[in-house]
């Protein structure tokens, strides 16, 4: 056999591997669009991607939500939390990133240590006692409990980011700044935050898709239905389901997807760059 | 004494930067953490006044079988997710690091799952590929295999809560693929000339050179998988027969269902403990297989 022959077989297989591959990887995804337009009849009984009589009922009853209040209600209590979350974050995170890669100061090192420590903390060792301290201070039933830790910098991921980012900005602007008399903060906010901007946003969307994504917070801390998230609703509608209304879940399930899904298509290459500064760098 | 605290701040400006996250951090972290470890002293019910009884709730983990079950139930979690998942990941970097058309499409495809799969939407779907009536039975059905009740036999649900983050390689992949764009073109060059086979050059090669990140992947896999929560919660409710019940399910059944905050305490340590003998023996293991450029290692 010729190289080159061999070569293009071995193109050839490898195509193979990654069209089979990503099919299968989007297969199941594919299925649950097709899948929440077909009756429920014809749910489990045809593995095809399009339906044979396409049906709306899905999006009809999944749309009336519960009690009154309509899917669109849940998800709008969704990002009642994640949005002010997101803005928290990336404020809090760039102000504590600037002043670890930015400044000297009495146990740098220590609190340094202290803040990669808390990036193998555990959440399951601090559930219980933040649940009696939110308790206490009657933010139970509110959506305080998940927006607070973030205002305070919470996430340590994203400071972590950050300050891997501002150290490969060179020194030289911010002393130009400097000399030309602008203090500490000026310098944060006109220098820093504009050449940080596409690690900032990056941050945003992460906390973005993590936030809304997130599962156990409010289901330790949320517990009147008129307050659910649209991840508890879901699991509570999936276990209410008496009757076989399946298509309704699922059509429910995939409107709830779709501002996650919006978000990556639209901004792909920034979660790109920001996984793979945090995890290269480090 | 004014003039001293003024030279204070000056000197220690950044301080004033780093005081919210060291307030948040004192308040939300540093007190839960040592409020459980006192907790998991006492015995401790939301409902009753904790009356302190010593180690008594590490006895009775250990004396609980089926609290042992699910740490052994974590740990098999752990050992099949971590390195399925690096393997995968890592094998099809390399594959996308070649000249391949459509890199940023296959990119794209293999790294959506990771960015759904932790919402309850993809755990629903999960649901219903793996009832016995679902897609994947009805796929197996058509190569002539019968269906297979995945979620009610114990070993069919730890496969699928195992498949479920399998799926999810994505996020791994497109830092080594990040990594594997780093290692410099002349290295693989040189080794082609000398006459090393491309499966030579990825273990001679490319593995070495991007040790560092094998080592931040797998850290920072081991650690959320330990703590594995979702998928086990809304797929199969840690049944059956309790094969999906990992530490931390365990440890929310133990808090926020039966209200036990000082046995639930104990089981976190436990597994905070654990946790961290890991990431320790990792960190330790480092100067053994572990390559940085820069010869300063961290």
């Amino acid at each position: 056999m010729g190289k080159q022959q061999k070569q293009r077989i071995n193109t050839f297989l490898r195509y193979l591997l990654l069209i089979g591959l990503g099919i299968i990887m989007i297969y199941p995804l594919c299925w649950m669009v097709g899948a929440s337009f077909k009756t429920n009849a014809e749910l489990f009984s045809s593995a095809s991607i399009f339906p044979l009589e396409p049906t709306l009922d899905g999006y009809r009853n999944g749309y009336k939500g519960y009690e009154g209040m309509t899917l669109l209600h849940f998800m709008g209590n969704t990002y009642k939390f994640v949005l002010p979350k997101v803005i928290v974050t990336v404020i809090s995170a760039t102000i504590t990133a600037y002043g670890f890669a930015r400044f000297q100061f009495v146990g740098k090192k220590f609190f340094f240590a202290v803040l990669l420590s808390t990036l193998f903390l555990p959440q399951v060792v601090l559930n219980a006692p933040q649940y009696i301290l939110f308790n206490e201070i009657g933010w139970l039933n509110s959506y305080l409990p998940i927006v607070v830790p973030s205002m305070l910098a919470g996430d340590t991921f994203f400071v972590y980011m950050l300050i891997q980012f501002l150290r490969g900005i060179p020194r030289e602007l911010e002393e130009a700044a400097e000399i030309d008399g602008c203090n500490v903060v000026q310098r944060l906010w006109y220098v820093i935050v504009p050449m940080l901007k596409p690690s900032i946003v990056s941050c945003a969307l992460f906390q973005f898709m993590w936030a809304s994504n997130d599962f156990m917070g409010p289901l330790i801390y949320i517990n009147s239905v008129r307050k659910y998230p649209v991840s508890i609703f879901l699991r509570m509608s999936m276990d209410t389901e008496t009757g076989f209304d399946w298509n309704r879940i699922l059509a429910m399930s995939l409107i709830a997807m779709i501002p996650s899904l919006f978000v990556f298509f639209l901004a792909q290459d920034s979660f790109v760059d920001g996984i793979s500064a945090g995890g290269v760098k480090g | 004494m004014e003039k001293r605290k003024k030279r204070f701040w000056k000197r220690n400006i950044g301080l004033a930067f780093i005081l919210p996250w060291l307030a948040g951090f004192c308040i939300f972290k540093l007190y839960p953490f040592l409020a459980s470890l006192v907790y998991s002293f006492h015995d401790y019910n939301m409902f009753k006044t904790a009356s302190f009884i010593g180690l008594k709730n590490y006895q009775n983990i250990l004396q609980d079988k089926l609290i042992v079950k699910a740490f052994i139930q974590t740990f098999k979690y752990a050992f099949f997710t971590v390195p399925l998942e690096l393997i995968f990941a890592l094998f099809i970097a390399y594959i996308l690091s070649g000249k391949i058309r459509g890199v940023n499409l296959f990119r794209t495809i293999y790294y959506v799952p990771s960015i759904l799969g932790g919402s309850v939407s993809v755990a629903v779907l999960w649901k219903f590929l793996f009832k016995t009536e679902g897609l994947v039975n009805i796929l197996l059905g058509k190569l002539g295999i019968p269906a297979f009740n995945w979620l009610g036999n114990p070993d069919g649900a730890f496969f699928v809560i195992i498949l479920l983050k399998v799926w999810q390689f994505g996020s791994p992949m497109v830092i080594f693929l990040a990594a594997l764009k780093g290692v410099s073109a002349d290295l693989y060059e040189a080794a082609a000339i000398d006459g090393a086979t491309r499966w030579r050059q990825f273990f001679k090669i490319t593995v070495p050179l991007i040790t560092p990140v094998i080592f931040y992947n797998f850290v920072t896999q081991l650690c959320h998988k330990f703590q594995e929560f979702n998928g086990p919660f809304i797929i199969t409710q840690g049944g059956p027969l309790r094969s999906t019940t990992l530490a931390s399910l365990l440890v929310y059944n133990e808090a926020f269902k039966r209200y036990e905050l000082g046995l639930a305490s104990a089981i976190a340590w436990l597994l905070f403990l654990i946790i961290m003998t890991f990431t320790v023996i990792a960190f330790v293991s480092q100067k053994y297989w572990v390559y940085y450029a820069d010869e300063e290692g961290r």
